[in-house]
C-alpha cells in the first residue's frame, strides 16, 4: 500500500497550497503523515523525480509535482530517463517505459 | 429538448500550454480545425453543453474513485494546474445545476453515477473549453469516467453511460450538445510522450466513425495498454459519444503531434433518430 501513500503525497501537494506552504516550511513533519517505505521517503526527500517515477508513481501526479519544483518539461522529461537508467525499469503502476533510453520521441 | 451536437475532441495539456514548442505547420491547421468545431458546436444553438471527459487525479482520487461522476453545481472553476503551465487562464464556468439534477436522475435509472457539487476543471475540460466555448458562456454539464486509476470501469459501461446520457438529454427541454474529449493512443507524462501509435488511432477513428458497436467494445485495456498506453484507456469518452450519438462520424482533423504528446483529433457524429 505504500506506493497509494506516495501518490497521496503528490496528489495533496499538487492541490493543496496548505500541504505545498508545510512542503516549505518542514518537509520532515509532512512525510510523517505518510506511510513511506525508506526508499520512498528518501526519493521525495530529495526531489529524486527519476526514482519516484521507477518507483510507480502515476504520470498525471508526478508531472505536476515536478513542475511545482520548478522544473521544465524537458528536465521533467529527462528526470524520468535518468530515473530508469540508473534504478531500472519502473516497478509498478502503468506509467512504464517502453521507448529506448536514448530515445527523444518528442524531440526532448 | 433533445441532443443536438455530438462531436469528439483532443485535450491534451500541451495543445495550450507547449503551443510555442510545436511545428506552426502541424499545429496550425488542428487549431484551425477546433475553430471550425466550434463553429458548427455554435451553429446547434445548443443550450447546453456536456463534457464527457477523463480527469486526472484533480477532483477523484484512489481513496474515494468513482467509475462515472457528473457536475451538480451552478458554476465550477478552472484550471485547477497552473495557469502558466496550462496557458489558460483562470476562470469560473457556468453550470445549470437544475439541468445537471434531471439529467443525473435520469442517467440514474441505467448507470450508477457519483455527483460532484464541487468541480475544479483540469485541462481535460478546460482545454476544449478554451477553444469551443472560449468566453465561456455556454453552461456545461462535466461527465467523467476514471480512466487513471485502475480498477476502471469496462468499455462496455462507458457505451451504457453513452446511452443514458442520451435518454437523459431527450427528456430535457433544452438544446443539448455533448463533446467527448479524450486521447487515443499517447503515453503521456512519461519519458514515452510523444510516442504516438497512428495506426492504432486510425483504426480506432475508422471504428468510431462507423460506430461499429462490436467492434468499439471489444478493446481490453490489456490490449491497449500494450498497443496504445495507459492514455489509450481515455477511448471510454470517445466511445460514450458514440454511444450516445448513434449515427455515423466525420474525423475532420487527425494529425499526430508529438510536442502534443497525441493524435490531435476532431470529429463529429450525426445524431440517429
Amino acid at each position: 500500500m505504500s506506493l497509494y501513500q506516495l501518490q497521496k503525497f503528490l496528489f495533496d501537494i499538487n492541490r493543496d497550497s496548505g500541504v505545498q506552504q508545510q512542503y516549505r516550511s518542514g518537509l520532515d513533519g509532512l512525510l510523517d503523515r505518510y506511510e513511506l517505505s525508506v526508499e520512498e521517503r528518501a526519493a521525495v526527500a530529495s526531489g529524486d523525480i527519476g526514482l519516484i517515477y521507477v518507483l510507480g508513481a502515476n504520470g498525471q501526479l508526478l508531472m505536476h509535482y515536478a513542475a511545482f519544483l520548478g522544473m521544465p518539461w524537458a528536465d521533467y522529461i529527462r528526470a524520468l530517463r535518468d530515473g530508469v537508467a540508473k534504478h531500472g525499469q519502473v516497478r509498478a503502476g502503468v506509467y512504464t517505459m517502453s521507448t529506448a533510453i536514448d530515445d527523444k520521441v518528442a524531440g526532448i | 429538448m433533445s441532443l443536438v451536437f455530438a462531436a469528439i475532441c483532443s485535450h491534451a495539456p500541451g495543445i495550450t500550454g507547449r503551443a510555442q514548442m510545436a511545428d506552426p505547420a502541424l499545429r496550425d491547421p488542428f487549431y484551425a480545425a477546433y475553430r471550425r468545431l466550434r463553429e458548427q458546436l455554435v451553429r446547434a444553438r445548443p443550450d447546453a453543453l456536456i463534457v464527457v471527459a477523463a480527469e486526472h487525479f484533480s477532483n477523484f482520487f484512489m481513496n474515494n474513485m468513482p467509475g462515472f461522476a457528473m457536475g451538480l453545481a451552478s458554476r465550477y472553476q478552472g484550471p485547477i494546474e497552473e495557469p502558466a503551465w496550462l496557458g489558460i487562464a483562470r476562470t469560473q464556468i457556468p453550470g445549470n445545476a437544475g439541468l445537471s439534477l434531471k439529467l443525473i436522475r435520469e442517467v440514474m435509472q441505467t448507470v450508477d453515477v457519483a455527483f460532484a457539487q464541487e468541480w475544479r476543471f483540469d485541462h481535460g475540460i478546460m482545454v476544449p473549453l478554451s477553444f469551443l466555448t472560449p468566453d465561456y458562456d455556454l453552461p456545461v454539464i462535466p461527465v467523467n469516467i476514471n480512466c487513471q486509476g485502475p480498477p476502471l470501469v469496462p468499455v462496455h459501461r462507458a457505451w451504457a453511460l453513452g446511452e443514458a446520457l442520451r435518454r437523459a438529454a431527450d427528456m430535457v427541454p433544452q438544446r443539448i450538445a455533448v463533446i467527448g474529449t479524450g486521447g487515443i493512443s499517447h503515453w503521456p507524462a512519461t519519458p514515452d510522450s510523444g510516442k504516438i501509435n497512428q495506426g492504432w488511432d486510425r483504426e480506432f477513428l475508422d471504428r468510431w466513425a462507423r460506430n461499429d458497436r462490436q467492434a468499439l467494445l471489444s478493446y481490453t485495456d490489456e490490449a491497449t495498454y500494450r498497443d496504445a498506453g495507459q492514455g489509450g484507456f481515455e477511448i471510454r469518452t470517445l466511445i460514450s459519444v458514440a454511444a450516445a450519438a448513434g449515427g455515423r462520424g466525420e474525423v475532420q482533423h487527425y494529425a499526430a503531434i508529438p510536442i502534443f504528446a497525441v493524435g490531435c483529433t476532431i470529429g463529429v457524429m450525426d445524431i440517429a433518430a
